[in-house]
């Protein structure tokens, strides 16, 4: 009796050390207030992620609290096919800070059953310019009635709508990043097209190219930041 | 009876033969044609790299468009990468479909794998000895350098096994880029060479704070002395400097070694204070340097433009840009008598194909490149250095340095660094190249990459922890299928087959005797 009762003690224990052991999911405040370099957990749906590449994909994640870029997540190519809009996914990896992005690195992820959700964009077009900007990263997001302002290269006058490259020194074939300049209450503000996330074979590209300075736009897209607010865009409509 | 097991015998010494072929070159041959044919258009598609940099792409086209005025019925065709890891990863993906371009960026670790596909890169040396289209062959319409006009260093990075399959393109090694007033601030002078001690002492000497909690050298919340862009070539320099194991030239790996350990537990204590870290964790070490956020950023002498508060591209708003005075330095070194530093940039090969007067146009353009026009304008855009003695000492090249601090196209950190790489260029090293290399150089930086984080997130560092990660980092870079690895640690093929056919040879033995053994049992 003595036996199977230190049995049962056993299994209990055992049991208890493996749940405590499985992290705990996090809301989107708890993970905002994680420190840097501490591992999370996080329950949330995809909404898009960049091309998938050596065993590695990053996505934009997003729950009806809050927003996460998965940086590299640990993924085979047949589950990238998988991670459609709207999927929910359990990530668990550690916090980190890349040239002001905060990011989930480090990740490994599991397919959730759940009801597909696909966040509305939120408008953020008042908060351009703002310190509560950054309070929306990584979600996403749409800008209104902004105006395409030129960009130039270097030694060269020309006033270009968009340039392949921050410098113009890529190319379509190439399926260089795209960068344009738009301006609202005074102010300008570089976008961009991610073309891991958007290629130029996609409509965003196309419509990119064939911007003109003086348009006036809609955008939306996923609020990435670089050393401040760097929005990749991916959609864009010429009013 | 007998014929059998001669016949098995044979079989042994034969093995280890035929085991001695497998593996080993099988290139199609090439001769050289006899004539240049230029009655025929011929397309050369050429697959190239730039830093993101608007010149640097302009060279290319130029080079492009004046190799066609000089070749009319040459058409070359460009397209562009700013990324060396894509360009591998295409060329890897064509080559199983026969659809690499003709010429192409790459770095000999790069074409060590390309030639485990038989005959995909073209051996370069008869074309580069060729009397007409050789290196300043008679008939060549340019003014092409000769062999010997070629940094020797430099062109013997591109030597593979026996043969010559890279040309130089351009050089660049690593620097130190040094905030000095924040050095000085400190109490330090700067020295000629900075040793490694040197650096983690003042790093960890800048991580002091006020009592505001604010770093007391910047005055900013935010502050990593010391950054270092490519983990990679940290470990391999290290190692070099130490005069450390890292690899054999047939490939057996010997990185994973209790001067790495040492190594790694040394940057772990600088890393879990937070004095070092890697771009991989934190961003551009230029942008963090030129907002007064770190003190040592270590990057490319190709990144020269980037770095310093006057320097001519920028990354980071500019009102956050400090002003500081910057100064270039070779990377620390352990020995500062014999400073040792890597040798890297861009190297171009060519690609086999059917039509002889193909490969020989492609031949002829990568000589263009290698031409002063264009090794000066792409050297002048980066602290590159051409690879061509007679480009370097060329009165346009010598004009240009001697130009330095004049304007933003003779930006003064970029005209030192070129100038730190062509007074080392003896002191440069390269690692040795095979097929897997390239897996090896990500796995010596993914050593310390790993150290680092494991650093930041509090992770014990103990003899266990470096077995896991040496067993991590082997398995990521799968460098236990590295066929030189694999081999040394394994019997060697010949010594394999012999022992089979050893083994052949006793297993018949047996047979027979059993046989005549049944045989005299059923006679009784």
């Amino acid at each position: 009796m003595k036996k199977i009762f230190a049995l049962m003690l056993a299994l209990v224990l055992a049991l208890g050390v493996a749940c405590a052991e499985e992290a705990a999911v996090m809301t989107h405040d708890e993970y905002v207030a994680a420190e840097l370099d501490t591992p999370v957990t996080v329950e949330t749906y995809v909404q898009a992620h960049q091309s998938w590449w050596d065993g590695k994909i990053t996505v934009y994640a997003q729950s009806e609290d809050g927003a996460y870029f998965l940086y590299n997540m640990a993924c085979s190519e047949e589950d990238a096919a998988k991670l459609v809009p709207g999927t929910k996914i359990k990530v668990s990896g550690f916090k980190a800070e890349w040239s002001g992005e905060v990011e989930i690195v480090d990740a490994t992820f599991e397919i959730l059953e759940a009801d597909p959700f696909v966040a509305e964009a939120t408008d953020v077009t008042e908060l351009l310019g703002t310190d509560d900007l950054i309070n929306h990263q990584n979600e996403f997001v749409s800008f209104n009635a902004l105006t395409i302002e030129p960009s130039k290269i270097e030694g060269d006058d020309t006033e270009y709508a968009f340039l392949y490259s921050w410098d113009g020194s890529g190319t379509h074939d190439g399926n260089s990043d795209l960068y344009f300049n738009v301006g609202i209450n005074g102010q300008t503000y570089q976008f961009t097209v991610e073309s891991y996330l958007c290629g130029n074979d996609s409509e965003v590209y196309a419509a990119v190219e064939n911007l003109k300075v003086g348009d006036v736009v809609d955008l939306e897209g996923f609020l990435y930041w670089y050393n401040g607010a760097n929005p990749h865009i991916t959609a864009v409509t010429v009013k | 009876m007998r014929k059998t097991i001669v016949l098995c015998l044979l079989l042994a010494l034969v093995l280890p033969l035929l085991s001695g072929c497998h593996g080993s070159e099988q290139r199609q041959s090439f001769t050289v044609p006899e004539t240049f044919d230029e009655t025929r258009p011929l397309e050369i598609v050429f697959w190239a790299k730039n830093d993101t940099n608007k010149t640097q792409t302009e060279v290319y086209q130029k080079a492009i468009d004046d190799f066609h005025a000089l070749y009319p019925n040459v058409t070359v065709t460009m397209r562009l990468y700013t990324d060396y890891n894509r360009i591998y990863n295409d060329v890897i993906t064509n080559i199983s479909t026969d659809t690499t371009p003709n010429v192409c960026i790459s770095y000999p670790d790069h074409i060590a794998t390309y030639l485990k596909g038989s005959g995909v890169v073209a051996p370069l040396d008869e074309l580069m000895k060729d009397p007409k289209y050789g290196l300043g062959g008679s008939e060549v319409r340019f003014d092409a350098p000769t062999e010997a006009e070629i940094v020797p260093e430099f062109l013997a990075e591109g030597v593979i096994g026996e043969h010559t399959y890279a040309m130089p393109y351009m050089r660049s090694t690593e620097a130190l880029y040094i905030n000095k007033t924040f050095v000085e601030k400190l109490g330090y002078e700067v020295p000629d060479i900075l040793t490694w001690d040197y650096i983690w002492e003042v790093s960890e000497k800048a991580m002091e704070k006020d009592a505001d909690g604010l770093f007391t050298v910047n005055g900013q919340k935010v502050l990593i002395p010391f950054i270092y862009k490519s983990t990679d070539n940290m470990m391999i320099s290290m190692l070099k400097q130490l005069d450390a194991p890292y690899s054999t030239d047939a490939g057996e790996i010997l990185i994973f070694s209790d001067t790495t350990k040492k190594l790694l537990e040394e940057i772990y204590q600088h890393a879990k204070s937070r004095a070092f870290s890697t771009f991989q964790i934190s961003s551009y070490p230029g942008n963090f340097l030129n907002a007064g956020q770190c003190i040592f950023a270590l990057d490319s002498t190709a990144g020269a433009t980037w770095m310093g508060s006057d320097a001519p591209l920028m990354d980071i708003p500019a009102d956050q840009v400090v002003p500081f005075e910057t100064v270039v330095r070779p990377i620390p070194q352990f020995d500062p008598e014999h400073p040792k530093m890597i040798s890297q940039g861009p190297s171009v090969c060519v690609f086999s194909k059917e039509d002889s007067q193909e490969v020989l146009a492609s031949w002829l353009f990568v000589q263009y490149l290698l031409s002063n026009d264009i090794q000066t304008a792409y050297a002048e855009t980066e602290g590159y250095v051409p690879v061509t003695l007679k480009a370097q000492k060329s009165e346009q090249y010598l004009d240009y340095l001697s130009r330095k601090g004049e304007d933003s196209a003779h930006y003064s950190i970029k005209i030192d660094a070129s100038e730190l790489l062509m007074a080392h260029t003896a002191d440069t090293f390269v690692t040795p190249v095979f097929d897997g290399s390239a897996s090896l150089r990500s796995a010596a930086g993914q050593l310390i990459e790993n150290t680092c984080k494991s650093a930041r997130r509090k992770e014990e560092m103990n003899d266990a922890y470096i077995e896991k990660l040496y067993a991590d980092v082997t398995s990521l870079y799968r460098l236990d299928q590295i066929e030189g690895n694999r081999a040394a640690r394994e019997i060697p093929a010949g010594s394999k087959a012999l022992l089979i056919g050893i083994a052949c040879v006793w297993v018949v033995i047996g047979a027979v005797k059993l046989r005549a053994a049944i045989r005299e049992k059923k006679k009784k």
